[in-house]
């Protein structure tokens, strides 16, 4: 996966943050002050904790800035170190316990039409025309994210929200690009699984039809 | 065909597994091959792909629910004095 526009330019803005050009401090902290605290929001799951941890991973990250030897890695560094910042500061209790999600209960009903199998799935088709719809699919996408289990929430956020590569990914998180591969997938799943559940109910395709 | 007429096949559910990293261009050539060839000729999983490729799509444009609060001037200094130490710390840094 090519980087993007807005990767180039926190890669960009590393270099210019450690090369001590003006400006870059501030518009560094302010991104990737963003940055962990919403991957903390994801794993802590409480406002107030991932405030503390985001500011305790953000100190982190300038006590050891002279140890970034390369500023193109800057995102994985960065997500390291909350990763690290995370795993000191949680309180075991609030955590569900790790659950594993099976293939199985993320693959979808088939149902019989006319003699030739077919999915019970929601119309997917007329998704990318209808703005009012996918802003309250994103809330869908947000929700059914922080339901999941821990292990593949972060690996869902680091590989699709930020863009971080499999390889960037595995290092993260100590796991090996398979581990990423498998749980990316079940993640993708079980949100996939969310949204069509949204869009076959009531409010979501009753009112759009199969037809158009 | 790969697919019965009532059930998913086998190979449907080979591929069900390989879906995000077809989609990520992460499988050898070969394997691709195999999922397009499955694909042309089943019509349920060229719909689920899809689904899972929007899917993917609205995860890419996530929008956070929640901000941090404001960063407090103390904190900004603080974070500012370890900025600039650990610019003297680097081996081609000088001070800002
Ligand atoms: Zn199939």
């Amino acid at each position: 996966m090519p980087a993007t526009d807005a990767q180039q330019q926190e890669i960009e803005l590393a270099r210019r943050l450690v090369a001590g050009e003006p400006g870059a401090f501030e518009r560094f902290v302010e991104l990737f002050r963003n940055k962990l605290f919403q991957y903390s929001l994801l794993v802590c799951g409480h406002h107030e904790d991932a405030e503390e941890v985001a500011q305790d991973a953000l100190f982190k990250v300038f006590e050891k800035l002279d140890q970034l030897r390369e500023p193109e890695r800057i995102r994985p560094w960065v997500f390291r170190i909350a990763r690290n910042a995370c795993l000191m500061k949680r309180r075991k209790s609030v955590f569900a316990p790790e659950r594993e999600l099976s293939l199985e209960e993320l693959m979808p009903q088939a149902g019989e039409d006319g003699g030739q199998w077919k999915l019970e799935i929601a119309d997917w088709s007329s998704l990318p025309e209808d703005q009012a719809l996918r802003a309250e699919l994103q809330r869908v996408v947000r929700e059914a994210i922080q339901a999941l289990p821990e292990i593949y929430k972060t690996v869902l956020l680091l590989r699709d929200i930020e863009g971080l590569s499999t390889a960037e990914t595995a290092e993260v998180l100590g796991v090996s690009e398979e581990v990423v591969k498998t749980r990316l997938h079940r993640a993708r799943l079980a949100v996939r699984q969310k949204l069509d559940s949204y869009l076959r109910s009531s409010r979501g395709n009753s009112s759009r039809g199969k037809a158009n | 065909m790969p697919a019965g007429p009532h059930r998913p096949s086998e190979e449907c559910r080979r591929i069900f597994a390989l879906l995000s990293e077809y989609l990520d261009a992460e499988l050898p050539l070969e394997t691709c091959d195999e999922i397009e060839a499955h694909l042309s000729d089943c019509p349920p999983c060229v719909e689920f792909l899809e689904s899972l490729r929007r899917t993917v799509e609205l995860c890419r444009s996530f929008e956070p629910g929640e901000m941090p609060g404001p960063l407090s001037e103390e904190v900004r200094a603080e974070l500012r004095q370890l900025y600039e130490k650990a610019l003297r710390g680097r081996p081609s840094g000088g001070a800002p």
